[in-house]
């Protein structure tokens, strides 16, 4: 075991260490919860938690992998969320299996947002750095705002669609609000729970760990790191620019999903899916450090977590979140905190070592 | 550095990991003490306490309404345990903030299941409301929400009950109220439609102004993040003729329309739903303005009556405020939870689905003489509340009753 540990490849190994992180998370949490080990609180952040690992993962094959910055994610999360719902609320007792409409969902969500994220590539991604940046922006409060002003209700007679009001879709009688402007969506089944949250963790980190130890994934990185010598030798820019995107669109797209089908109110306001939510993601990344998906996993659930044990706070829980916020990001980057830890945490280690050899 | 980053991120998932068990044991334990803030747990406790818990927006855009709704279920909170409580139970209330987000909600409902919450007061604004319902549903606690409008709060669950008026319930009255009084038969609405509270009571002003024979002639909306300029809405319902202006939104929108409109020189008559209260009040205004303005609302500062009167006394020797009409909701509903506990004899040993359960049977029969509902207040098993609206005027700076 020993030796096959040590002739293994680096990055293997490291995607190792990754993936038991995740298993052995996974492992530790639902021994607890059959228990009964486990508080209220704790457990509805479960299924959260797995939603902005998911986010945090998939911005960070844009930001640390493709290097481009995007500030639109949360628009992402937001298609996926709302086609999954409205394909959820239509399908509720249509298919029996609560389990396969789920599934259907899932794949429904990754697609919607997948298909948004070509369509906004195309155009986008012929722009570089701030440019990028802020049409990304601008893209995820369209995609809010489109989604405030949908109405669409179904009756006997099939489906009616307004951008007015409800008055508007002229149905008969009987017919039902699926999506209610501004109210959005009500009563989605609670679909999401932790398991499938961390299957689809592990999926994500196959997916992401194996595009970026292939042909793709280095001339993603390619283009990265210098963008004119990957098109020197050949490198068809856009194509791998718009497969790294519309990628990370779909896993947002996911992570959408088990938003919705976690909460029985779904609504498209600037908290949730707005610029806020893009930027927390992206601090997600940076904290965790950019291109290392581990750390983004880390800090997707510390800085989940963190607003919600400082409850106790209560007034003061979001200074406290701030100052946290602060003190961890000047740990974890600033060149003095980062020589400071070379030099006291180093010489632990080398003094570790002597011993062992002694 | 790779392998220094390594166990850097190893040692901050461990701390965090501690810190996390760290945190559930200790809430299970320190939980039930270090919420006494509320309680005089000097007297009556060999009987017991009822926990009460409230969601609202403490922080964040909405905050005034969370914190208005915890003051004034603070403020009824004090008068019962001075009473001596519920069934000889103290009462013991605690708000979490929820920023008005449904997510945060949830948290705060699974934070407050483990302090010993045994039924719920809120949540304060609709979808958040709407989350904390299905999870409360799904556990079988009480909820009565003070100010959630949306139908979707209440409608598909048995054990939620509302204190306020539906978004429905408003738009429809407003649209009998004015044909009933026959104040107009050309009317504009102008509303916030990216508001669920504002495009709720629209929809169903609307459809009930159809049946009433009155014709909307301009509906013009606004979203949140333009609020601020109301020259287009207001120069489309000048065209078109209107007698009257709907505007089912909030007072501090309210006041810049009335503004804006006095400067086109447009005069129609105004007219508004509960979320209008408190437009006396805004800074900078010139209440000369809201002269003539109707609003149809179940409760207004300025009523003349006793109880309402004691209510702003107490509120403002407080909190050193005002109450708007969220405070006076969730005073009106901790007094609801209160009939119902005596008429259901709850006691201290019940677990909260047994108490759930009575409270559902009690609700039906109390008849509770609050301050937004002039005539007491009763509900039916769909959990809405029965209870007249007030149709209030502006006239000299203050409200006077229009019946």
């Amino acid at each position: 075991m020993n030796v096959m540990w040590k002739k293994m490849k680096k990055t293997t190994k490291s995607n190792m260490i990754t993936f038991g992180m995740v298993i052995l998370a996974y492992a530790v949490i639902q021994a607890m919860v059959m228990t009964g080990n486990i508080s209220s609180l704790f457990k509805g952040l479960l299924v959260p938690v797995c939603t902005y690992v998911i986010l945090a993962i998939s911005l960070n094959l844009v930001v640390g992998i493709l290097g481009e910055l995007s500030l639109g994610h949360a628009g992402f999360m937001c298609v996926g969320a709302f086609a999954s719902a409205f394909f959820s609320k239509c399908m509720q007792g249509v298919i029996a299996s609560d389990g396969l409409r789920f599934f259907l969902a899932l794949l429904i969500g990754a697609a919607a947002a997948g298909i948004f994220g070509i369509l906004i590539g195309i155009p986008v991604l012929r722009l570089k750095g701030d440019y990028l940046a802020i049409v990304t922006l601008a893209f995820g409060e369209i995609i809010k705002n489109v989604i405030n002003v949908m109405f669409i209700g179904k009756d006997a007679n099939g489906f009616h669609f307004s951008t007015k009001d409800v008055i508007s879709l002229n149905m008969e009688p009987d017919g039902v609000v699926l999506v209610n402007g501004p109210q959005g969506i009500t009563g989605t089944p609670k679909d999401s729970t932790f398991t499938i949250g961390v299957i689809l963790i592990l999926i994500t980190l196959i997916i992401i760990i194996n595009l970026v130890n292939s042909r793709s994934g280095r001339a993603i990185m390619a283009i990265r790191d210098n963008r004119i010598a990957a098109e020197s030798i050949g490198i068809n820019i856009t194509k791998y620019k718009l497969m790294a995107f519309s990628i990370s669109a779909a896993m947002a797209g996911c992570a959408g999903v088990l938003y919705a089908h976690n909460l029985s109110s779904l609504t498209a306001t600037p908290k949730n899916f707005g610029y806020n939510m893009s930027i927390m993601i992206l601090v997600f990344v940076v904290l965790g450090g950019i291109g290392n998906i581990r750390g983004s996993i880390i800090a997707a659930v510390i800085l989940t977590l963190l607003p919600e044990l400082l409850r106790g706070l209560s007034d003061y829980r979001m200074l406290i979140y701030a100052i946290v916020l602060i003190v961890m990001m000047l740990f974890n980057w600033a060149p003095k905190a980062i020589e400071w830890r070379e030099k006291y945490l180093g010489r632990l280690k080398h003094r570790k070592k002597t011993t062992k050899e002694a | 550095m790779k392998k220094m980053k390594k166990f850097l991120s190893l040692a901050l998932a461990a701390a965090m990991t501690a810190g996390v068990f760290a945190g559930c044991g200790e809430e299970k334990t320190t939980g039930s003490d270090n919420s006494a803030q509320s309680s005089s747990s000097d007297s009556g406790s060999s009987e017991g306490t009822l926990k009460i818990g409230c969601m609202g927006p403490l922080t964040g855009d909405n905050a005034a309404y969370g914190e208005a709704v915890n003051n004034g279920a603070q403020l009824a909170v004090e008068e019962i345990n001075a009473e001596g409580g519920i069934n000889g139970m103290q009462v013991e209330f605690k708000c979490e903030d929820d920023e008005a987000d449904a997510e945060k909600a949830v948290n705060a409902y699974n934070s407050l299941k483990d302090w010993g919450m045994q039924m719920v007061m809120g949540a304060v604004t609709s979808g958040a409301c709407t989350a904390v319902s299905a999870e409360t549903a799904n556990d079988h606690m009480f909820q009565i929400t003070p100010s959630g409008t949306s139908m979707d709060c209440v409608a598909p669950y048995d054990n939620v009950f509302r204190l306020c008026f539906s978004d429905p319930a408003q738009g429809t009255k407003s649209a009998e109220y004015i044909a009933s009084k026959g104040l107009a038969t050309k009317i504009a609405v102008i509303y916030d439609s990216s508001d669920t509270y504002s495009s709720g009571i629209y929809q169903s002003f609307a459809a009930e102004a159809k049946n009433q024979g009155l014709e909307i002639v301009a509906a013009e909306a606004f979203t949140a993040d333009n609020k601020t300029d109301f020259s287009v809405q207001l120069q489309k319902a000048k065209d078109s003729g209107a007698e009257l202006v709907f505007l089912p939104i909030y007072y501090q929108q309210a006041s810049a329309i009335l503004q804006q409109a006095d400067k086109m020189g447009f005069a129609p008559q105004w007219f508004g739903c509960d979320g209008m209260d408190g437009i006396l009040g805004v800074d900078g205004f010139d209440t000369s303005l809201a002269e003539g303005l109707m609003l149809l609302t179940p409760f207004a500062t300025d009523a003349s009556d006793e109880k309402t009167q004691n209510f702003n006394k107490a509120y403002e020797e407080e909190f050193g405020i005002e109450p708007i009409q969220f405070a006076a909701d969730a005073y009106d509903a901790i007094y609801a939870i209160k009939l119902a506990a005596e008429d259901a004899g709850l006691t201290a040993d019940m677990d909260p689905s047994e108490m759930c359960d009575k409270m559902m049977e009690s609700m039906l029969n109390i008849n509770l003489d609050g301050l937004t509902g002039v005539d007491g207040i009763t509900w039916d098993a769909s959990g809405e509340p029965n209870k007249a609206p007030k149709g209030v005027k502006i006239e000299n700076g203050a409200y006077v009753s229009m019946d």
